[in-house]
């Protein structure tokens, strides 16, 4: 059943898939098997061309073309006005892992990324052992722990740069009462603390969703079982639930990992601008930063490069997660 | 299950109470922020209660950010991407999954790769490739060295010269974002679970590709067609960084970008009442489509996360 295992892999589907592929096995046999090929299929190869070609198209013009410049201009330095550019060779990668503002930015990065990351899932896990317990009310709760996720990261931000405004905010004034010395604009601690907090907000509904759904799937069978051995639901959560729904642990962890890493721009953008000092100057803020800003087309391309680097491996990373995921399923 | 647990249910309704509090506290001060005036918002104690002033100040900032452009903009950029995206990945999928071609798996692999990088990663490049697409097509066209994609390349070189003014242009803002392979995938996984012998009904009862795809499979998607569309509507109407960098006219600017505009800097005044209000007015849309249609949006998250 080679088939079966591909299909297999693909996570959701695979469930559903079952019935169809009993019922096709004989006649699949008949004609070589091309994976991800339907066995009742068309040949009319140039009308496939013709649906699959607005898609490559885009895909050349948006992402090839971009993909390929960006590792053009990683290997030479431009002049500001785009005049002249002279090949360096790996100058620009050379340049920024001397530079100490690089670093800096990779650090605070990786600091943000696993200081969110940890707390997104704490808190969404418990909100999620909460809402599978409670029966009274869960529509509602679930409904108002969701809403962050319409809201944009920029204006989740600005709400937060305006609650910790050390001159207006509430939430500032309430500290300052409490002596409290707290001013986002001069402490990079307290920014830093401050961008984590509104991207934590912002992200709870997404890992809580998945949460939510996964604790939904635990077979009921299992749960009775262990209830009438005497298990408390506490324990049961431990033992039967959480082992069962790590494979979306794992897989929230990852994405978890992926949005603190390249999605954070519209929240610092909004709540710090990279400040005070470059202290939440995060690696994508950075590549916008030293392109737009400074102009510095070859180290901002050469970061783009080691960011693209770094997405290759967790998108590896995730789709081995999908495989586990499969393999977890009772 | 009748079971008592009334400590932990405690427990647990109270761990929700402080969630919801933790997720409504911001947007209840935005909204007490919205409903002061400039002197009330810049005094002491916060105050705890609305005032007087939230429709006049609702009344100032759709004045103040011209927002009747912006919103039309973004409801043309947001449909733009909703509508594109899904076309595309439809008839993309169903190519891929129904269709035996030559280099078949050579299209299919194009298109996953592209699953791998995230606009944010690329959009310097992204921006720079398009913007300067007039002239450096051909310069590109010279350095690639890959002679079949230069052919292909200069066949378009019209359209690359239409390029050069996507800076400003709906096209400019919609195109880029509809470049990901996300939604193609998803339908690709779809169509597999179909059950073959809907093709070979259809087949036998003499219907071509295209009737088959019209008549029974987008009827059978429109489930996930909905879903999804939901995901693209928030996706494409939250987007910042690149309206940021690809709008330089103020009136092709998006919603958001319209109440970045407004939120107080350093040395303006401290008008957070108006930027509060435009904050909440901007999230009014996707806000309303979380809550009413919650069921479909969280089917769509889950499958897409998949």
């Amino acid at each position: 059943m080679q088939q079966s295992r591909t299909f297999g892999k693909m996570g959701g589907a695979a469930r559903r898939l079952r019935i169809p592929d009993i019922l096709s096995t004989g006649r699949r046999s008949a004609q070589p098997s091309e994976p991800g090929l339907k066995s009742a299929h068309f040949n009319k190869p140039w009308l496939a061309f013709g649906l699959v070609a607005p898609q490559l198209l885009i895909l050349l013009f948006f992402f090839f073309i971009p993909s390929y410049k960006a590792l053009s201009l990683a290997f030479v330095q431009v002049d500001p006005f785009g005049g002249t550019q002279i090949f360096v060779g790996l100058e620009n990668f050379y340049n920024l892992f001397a530079s100490p503002e690089y670093r800096g930015s990779a650090l605070f990065t990786l600091w943000f990324t696993v200081a969110q990351n940890a707390a997104t899932l704490l808190l969404a896990g418990l909100f999620a052992f909460a809402t599978d317990f409670v029966i009274k009310g869960r529509g509602i709760y679930k409904s108002i722990i969701l809403l962050p996720y319409a809201i944009a990261p920029v204006i989740s931000g600005v709400i937060w740069a305006f609650l910790f405004n050390p001159a207006v905010g509430p939430i500032a004034q309430f500290l300052h009462g409490l002596g409290v010395e707290w001013d986002p604009n001069r402490r990079p601690f307290d920014a830093q603390l401050l961008v984590t907090i509104a991207s934590v907000w912002k992200n709870v509904c997404y890992d809580y969703i998945f949460l939510v759904a996964a604790l939904l799937a635990v077979p009921v069978s299992l749960l009775e079982a262990a209830k009438l051995d005497g298990a408390r639901p506490v324990r049961r959560f431990f033992t039967i639930s959480l082992p069962l729904i790590s494979p979306t642990i794992f897989f929230l962890v990852v994405m978890n990992f992926v949005y603190g890493l390249f999605e954070t721009f519209g929240i610092i953008d909004a709540v710090t601008r990279g400040g005070p000092a470059g202290a939440t100057n995060s690696l994508v803020y950075k590549v916008y930063q030293d392109g737009f800003v400074q102009l510095d087309l070859g180290s901002s391309a050469a970061q783009s490069v080691l960011l693209m680097l770094i997405a290759i491996l967790f998108t590896i990373v995730q789709f081995r997660a999908l495989e586990r995921k499969v393999n977890y399923q009772v | 299950m009748p079971e008592r647990h009334l400590g932990l249910s405690i427990f647990c309704h109270a761990v929700l109470l402080i969630g919801a509090i933790f997720v409504c506290l911001p947007l209840y001060f935005a909204f007490v922020a919205g409903s002061l005036t400039l002197q009330e918002v810049q005094q002491a104690p916060f105050p705890v209660l609305p005032g007087s002033q939230f429709l006049e100040n609702l009344a100032a900032a759709w004045q103040q950010g011209e927002f009747s452009r912006l919103f039309l903009n973004s409801i043309i950029v947001t449909a733009g991407i909703v509508v594109g995206k899904l076309a595309i990945s439809l008839i993309a999928a169903f190519g891929v999954t129904y269709f035996r071609f030559p280099f078949r798996m050579t299209a299919f692999w194009l298109i996953f790769v592209s699953l791998m990088l995230p606009v944010e990663v690329r959009i310097i490049p992204t921006y720079e490739a398009v913007a300067d697409a007039a002239g450096p097509l051909r310069w590109l066209a010279g350095t690639i060295g890959l002679s079949g994609i230069v052919e292909r390349l200069t066949g378009y070189s019209i359209e690359a010269s239409l390029k050069w003014n996507m800076v400003n242009s709906y096209s400019g803002l919609i195109l880029p974002l509809i470049a990901s392979a996300s939604a193609t995938f998803l339908f690709r996984q779809f169509f597999l679970s179909v059950p073959d012998e809907l093709c070979e009904a259809a087949k036998l009862d003499g219907a071509g590709p295209l009737k088959f795809f019209k008549d029974i499979l987008l009827p059978l998607s429109s489930a996930n067609i909905a879903a999804l569309s939901i995901i693209l509507f928030l996706y494409g109407w939250n987007q910042y960084l690149w309206p940021l960098l690809f709008t330089t006219d103020k009136e092709m600017g998006t919603a958001v970008l319209g109440l970045k505009q407004l939120v107080p800097v350093s040395d303006s005044a401290p008008a957070w009442n108006i930027a509060m209000s435009a904050a909440l007015l901007v999230m009014l849309p996707p806000a309303a489509v979380i809550l009413f249609m919650q069921r479909w949006f969280t089917k769509g998250l889950v499958d897409s996360g998949k």
